[in-house]
């Protein structure tokens, strides 16, 4: 899922830095009015939590290999925004100091990863969620299905990136001139490959981390407030 | 909270210990091959692939120390420094931007 430099031409690397710049500098706006203090080891572990376990390569059928991102899962505890950030800045490291996915690609890349990622599994969860109790097993169901969804749809838009190149970049006798194949090849291999295989992972790790946090103190999900704030807030309203 | 920032930091500290684990799958991954392999199975690179797969030199390509040797040993103490470099600089950096962002 890193790409590597050469593989997307200038038309697409660059659309990508223009479509991120603004969006890193919305996400900073984001982030100085919902983050609260509290959040910020989490937030510190999540981009820790996510560079290593993008160093986890897994080998499936067929003689690939991937890994998770856990995008969804910081997503939902965190909310999309702080997985953008979180996720933006473990990419930025693997491409400059270990060379994973390349410098000309780290906006593409942190788009597939740090912005699809976590928005559909924040979204996705929230949708199955609906009304249902936080601490209901329907909830870990819903965080499985997103974090599945997320990555595989990730693995989408990696492969629709991959198969333009060559629409966008050939010589005058059609010689590709970065990624040689279309996407009637690169969007199958993408997809297949997470959906039957890494995606399955992905969905494994969301749904764990969930039903631990389920289990140990939900007050710290995004969007959700704890007793003490309630009680808070419901005094406010009676005074 | 503190419980779970323990929680998941020992589980943190568990993944970087079995990190060489990630180091078992061999195989290649679609859309991140060298040049090299391109040419193989294409019978040529692209020009402009070719141009720039190099326009960047880590200092740690693939998590290895460059130029180091390739023994399994070397690779596991390579793959377990990265993971712990990325670890410090992920989590302290973001440790510092959410104190700044944070107010309440």
């Amino acid at each position: 899922m890193h790409i590597p430099d050469g593989y997307l031409g200038p038309y697409t690397y660059i659309a990508f830095w223009i479509i991120m710049i603004p969006i890193w500098y919305y996400t900073g706006k984001k982030l100085n009015t919902e983050l609260k203090s509290r959040q910020v080891p989490l937030l510190a572990l999540s981009a820790a939590f996510s560079f290593v376990i993008m160093m986890f390569n897994v080998p499936i059928p067929g003689g690939s290999t991937g890994h998770a991102v856990g995008g969804a899962i910081i997503g939902i505890v965190l909310g999309p925004w702080a997985g953008v950030i979180s996720i933006s800045v473990a990419l930025v490291l693997q491409a400059l100091m270990f060379g994973d996915g390349g410098i000309t690609a780290i906006a593409a890349n942190c788009f597939n990863m740090g912005v699809v990622m976590p928005f559909v599994g924040y979204y996705i969860y929230k949708l199955i969620s609906g009304n249902s109790e936080i601490t209901s097993s329907k909830r870990v169901i819903a965080s499985a299905i997103a974090g599945w969804t997320s990555l595989t749809f990730a693995s989408f838009c990696t492969g629709v990136e991959f198969g333009i190149q060559p629409i966008l970049h050939h010589t005058a006798s059609r010689t590709p001139l970065y990624m040689p194949y279309p996407l009637s090849v690169t969007v199958p291999a993408m997809v297949t490959e997470h959906a039957l295989g890494f995606s399955i992972l992905e969905a494994l790790i969301t749904a764990l981390i969930f039903a631990y946090i389920q289990r140990t103190d939900t007050s710290i999900l995004y969007g959700e407030t704890s007793e003490a704030q309630k009680n808070k807030m419901k005094k406010a309203v009676t005074a | 909270m503190e419980k779970i920032i323990r929680d998941l930091s020992i589980g943190l500290l568990v993944l970087i210990i079995f990190a060489p684990l990630g180091l078992l799958a061999v195989g290649e991954t679609f859309g991140e091959w060298g040049p090299e392999e391109v040419k193989e199975k294409l019978g040529f690179v692209p020009p402009g692939l070719e141009e720039l797969s190099d326009i960047w030199s880590a200092p740690m390509p693939d998590y290895a120390f460059a130029g180091g040797s390739e023994s399994m040993t070397m690779s596991s103490v390579a793959y377990i420094l990265s993971a712990v470099v990325g670890v410090v600089v992920c989590g302290g950096l973001m440790y510092f931007i959410g104190k700044k962002a944070a107010k309440n």
